[in-house]
């Protein structure tokens, strides 16, 4: 095999950026029917080389061998005539259109929708991604909207396939449902460039990995024969760090309660929620998993109080009723909230780190007769970014100036330096590095320890299974009952994710929980 | 093309002070070629319309009273401009601000006491602020578009005016001319200076800018309006009232725009008339964003137009030139400063080629 020249060979690839250098001399080789890892942590440089290849963005210096040809690729639709497809992390589909018309927009020469309707069934059932080609993209799972971005790729017959962390929105079935249709793949000769940070996922898949740190090839290893925290090495550089986790004390006082709360969405292809029942104590972790677009958005909000619901009984924070209250008094009652969308929510770009301490912080001596006393701000600031490690000019840098996870942290800081009785995360580490990623967690484990009830949101299932206590799943809009951790396992939570909770496990999570209360 | 606009990493804060001044310089050569083409010379016409306004005291007294309720105006605009409130009515504002003061002017016409032309103030005041609380109700209430409410209650505001000057307030021995009697003194702003037009008006403009600073970039209130302005996302995440932003926006604004009309009744009008304001309403938006929605800078900007509103009528007198003139430099200052402003954002780039040897 290695006679043959490879199907994509770049060398000393490289592409500054005003600010950062985001590929410096990046050499890779990918084989025919190699499924070839991309591996690094946010930030290394892995989008933008995978833009380079599909011709989105041009690179400042280096070259690109094609089949042992030199190419400039000019564009995506030129990489397409080449043979090379993209499945980007997220979808570019329109919800209002069936799946046919969506591919149809994608695919030169369409015109006859029948057909191709014809040849979407063909594909799909040869490798093995069942979909339907009439039904409109707004009422399909994230799964099967995904299926229909790789279905379009595959109509084109490519020969080269890259996948953009293609697990991040599945469940563990439907990833080993999708392994499987990538090795088919790669068997019929179809390389495959596969991106993403999760070690055990790369060591079940991939023949060979090209490390990146920092806009720099670190290393080049095959999977197979590496064990997860030798690559993690070669991703960060350093072990991966481990967090303390004590059993909860039990028979903490409730602080969350939610007691039936049903929601219509206000968008027409939002989520209801379907009569949620929790109960977060002090002193543990709750997390609730589940693929997004499940409902997380409209819990998240109706607990925050940027949605307000119709009764006030069913949300209870510190025993007191708080459906009707504003997010703000939902604050003052000792909630604090670190939402998913950092920019524009979590917090406002345009404005310097102190005033976005300002944001949600003022509460803690910042504000005297209606007039803002900057040092204190100033110091608060100070002390969030010294404690969080965030990496950054100063207290004076705009907030669109850091990078996400930089911003991650300094707004989970944030909110935990408020020191809340009720603390309420979504996705606490994503796109935060691994080193980062296990302060954040170790810090809401010492909030917990120190009495917060805490709840987290995530699609991490290893990061649920790390930090929380009890885990609860949502699927379409229902919550599951809330499982010790210990007495449950990443298959039956998975399970679970496509909304088939049996109601023994309901009956042993409710009697687990009634059994605590007493003791 | 060999070049393109590129975005910049982070917004240019030399470009956000510098952009006024390269919108003006821009106003003035094409002010230049624009006096050409009229036939005019330029550095005659230069001279008449910023040397000569400027050159008299009369001229300084009658620059800095133009200035004033502009500076006024623009600074309570800017209060709901930050949080993206937009009030485009100041011009009826400070209509009813006028019709309100000289209803208490009239009411009290005999009475020489010293609280007369204060209680006109608050009556002004709160005439700006009932008629930029209209919009505001609209807009809580059922989300209508404050920026179309707010324009076409200036236009039901001269109705009003227009009105109560042809009838109930029309002064009896006026010869029919639209306008109400003439306030007695003790309705009047003190003059500065003997002979000059100038009056005590321009110490309440002054404090309205200051007043505006601290609310605007040293009070929590104002960090909050500037949050809802910049990411509505952000404001509601935090908890932040997104009707009361709205409220204080539009009421900032009436409430300068109403004392700006005191200013014009019981200054240098003297008396209601049907053209209470030379569109100090709408200048005062230009005001606002030449002057980067900054106290400091509206305070230059207004300066800057009020010598524009005196150049105007300068070009007039001197060169014969229509009063559209005035209309015409307005404009284009803001103009250039928009297509200015496009740079504190962007940058010109050259656009190399692609590959470069390696």
């Amino acid at each position: 095999m290695s006679s043959v020249a490879p199907r994509l060979r770049l060398a000393g690839i490289r592409k500054a950026y005003p600010a950062v250098v985001a590929n410096d001399g990046i050499d890779l080789r990918v084989r025919p029917g190699e499924i070839h890892a991309v591996l690094g942590e946010n930030g290394a440089g892995k989008s933008t080389l995978m833009k380079i290849i599909y011709g989105v963005v041009k690179p400042d210096a280096g070259e690109i061998f094609w089949n042992g040809e030199r190419v400039e690729i000019a564009s995506p639709a030129h990489a397409r005539r080449l043979g090379i497809g993209m499945v980007f992390q997220h979808f570019s589909l329109f919800e209002t259109l069936t799946v046919t018309e969506n591919i149809a927009l994608a695919v030169e020469d369409s015109k006859d929708l029948a057909a191709l309707a014809q040849r979407i069934e063909q594909v799909s059932e040869h490798y093995g991604l069942p979909l339907d080609p009439r039904r409109l993209v707004h009422s399909l799972s994230v799964g099967e909207r995904q299926r229909v971005e790789i279905v379009r790729c595959l109509l084109q017959q490519p020969k080269l396939l890259i996948m953009d962390e293609p697990t991040s929105v599945l469940t563990p079935q439907a990833v080993d449902r999708l392994f499987d249709t990538l090795r088919l793949l790669a068997g019929e000769g179809c390389s495959i460039l596969y991106i993403s940070h999760k070690l055990d996922e790369i060591q079940r898949l991939c023949h060979g990995a090209t490390v990146l740190r920092g806009g720099k090839v670190t290393g080049e290893c095959d999977p197979r024969q590496e064990t997860p925290s030798s690559m993690a090495r070669m991703m960060i550089g350093r072990d991966l760090p481990v967090c303390a986790h004590a059993p909860a004390p039990a028979g903490g006082d409730e602080r969350l309660v939610i007691a039936g709360l049903s929601h219509e969405s206000d968008d027409p292809f939002g989520t209801d929620l379907q009569d949620i029942h929790l109960t977060v104590r002090s002193g543990e972790i709750v997390g609730i998993a589940g693929v997004s677009g499940n409902g997380q958005q409209e819990l998240l909000a109706a607990l925050s109080g940027e949605t307000r619901i119709a009764e006030p009984f069913p949300i209870r924070i510190m025993g007191a009723q708080a459906g009707r209250l504003s997010p703000g008094r939902r604050r003052r009652m000792g909630l604090c909230f670190v939402p998913e969308e950092r920019l524009g929510r979590g917090a406002v770009p345009g404005l310097s780190l102190e005033e976005n301490a300002l944001l949600t912080a003022h509460r803690r001596g910042m504000v005297r007769a209606g007039l803002v006393l900057r040092g204190a701000v100033r110091a608060f600031a100070q002390a969030c970014i010294a404690r969080f490690d965030v990496r950054t000019g100063g207290p004076e840098s705009a907030a669109r100036s850091l990078s996400g996870g930089n911003l991650q942290k300094f707004i989970v800081g944030r909110e935990i330096m408020q020191e809340p009785r009720v603390l309420v995360v979504a996705q606490p580490t994503w796109g935060v590095d691994v080193g980062a990623a296990a302060f954040i967690r170790q810090s809401i484990i010492d909030l917990r320890n120190a009495g917060a009830a805490v709840l987290v949101v995530s699609e991490e299932l290893d990061e649920l299974f790390e930090i929380c206590d009890r885990i609860a799943v949502i699927a379409e809009g229902r919550l599951s009952p809330a499982v010790p951790t210990r007495d449950t396992t990443v298959e039956e939570i998975g399970r679970w994710m496509s909304g088939l909770w049996d109601e023994r496990a309901a009956a042993r999570a409710t009697g687990e929980v009634a059994h605590a209360v007493q003791a | 093309m060999p070049f393109r606009l590129e975005a910049r990493p982070a917004p240019s804060r030399r470009m956000r002070w510098l952009s006024p001044l390269i919108a003006a310089a821009l106003t003035l050569v094409a002010g230049f070629a624009l006096f050409l083409a009229l036939g005019q010379n330029p550095v005659v016409a230069f001279h008449a319309f910023f040397v000569a306004p400027l050159s008299t005291a009369n001229g300084l007294s009658e620059w800095v009273l133009k200035a004033s309720p502009l500076m006024l105006i623009a600074t309570g605009l800017a209060v709901g401009f930050r949080a993206g409130v937009w009030n485009i009515g100041a011009e009826g504002q400070l209509a009813l601000g006028a019709v309100a003061a000289t209803g208490v002017a009239l009411a009290f016409d005999a009475a020489d006491t010293a609280w007369l032309l204060p209680a006109m103030v608050v009556a002004g005041a709160l005439g700006g602020m009932a008629w930029a609380a209209i919009p505001a109700l609209l807009r809580t209430r059922f989300n209508a578009n404050e920026i179309l409410t707010s324009l076409m209650l200036t236009y039901v505001a001269g109705l009003l005016v227009s009105y109560l000057v042809h009838g109930p307030w029309r002064d009896p021995e006026g010869f029919n001319f639209p306008q109400t009697k003439m306030f007695e003194p003790a309705a009047l702003f003190p003059m500065l200076v003997e002979g000059l037009r100038l009056n005590a008006s321009v110490f309440l403009a002054l404090a309205g800018v200051f007043l505006g600073w601290l609310l605007m970039d040293r009070s929590f209130v104002g960090y909050q309006m500037r949050v809802a302005g910049l990411a509505p996302a952000a404001a509601r995440y935090a908890g932040f009232s997104a009707g009361r932003t709205v409220w204080i926006g539009m009421l900032a604004g009436g409430l300068a725009a109403g004392v700006a009309g005191v200013g014009e009744v019981a200054g240098p009008l003297g008396q209601l008339q049907p053209n209470v304001s030379p569109g100090y309403g709408f200048a005062a938006i230009i005001v606002a964003f030449v002057g980067r929605l900054a106290p400091l800078g509206i305070l230059a900007a207004s300066l800057l137009m009020s010598l524009l509103y005196l150049g105007g009528e300068s070009a007039q007198i001197v060169l014969g030139l229509p009063s559209a003139i005035t209309g015409l430099f307005q404009g284009m200052l803001l103009f250039f400063l928009l297509g200015a402003d496009v740079f504190i954002n962007y940058r010109l780039r050259r656009v190399r080629p692609a590959l470069g040897a390696a």
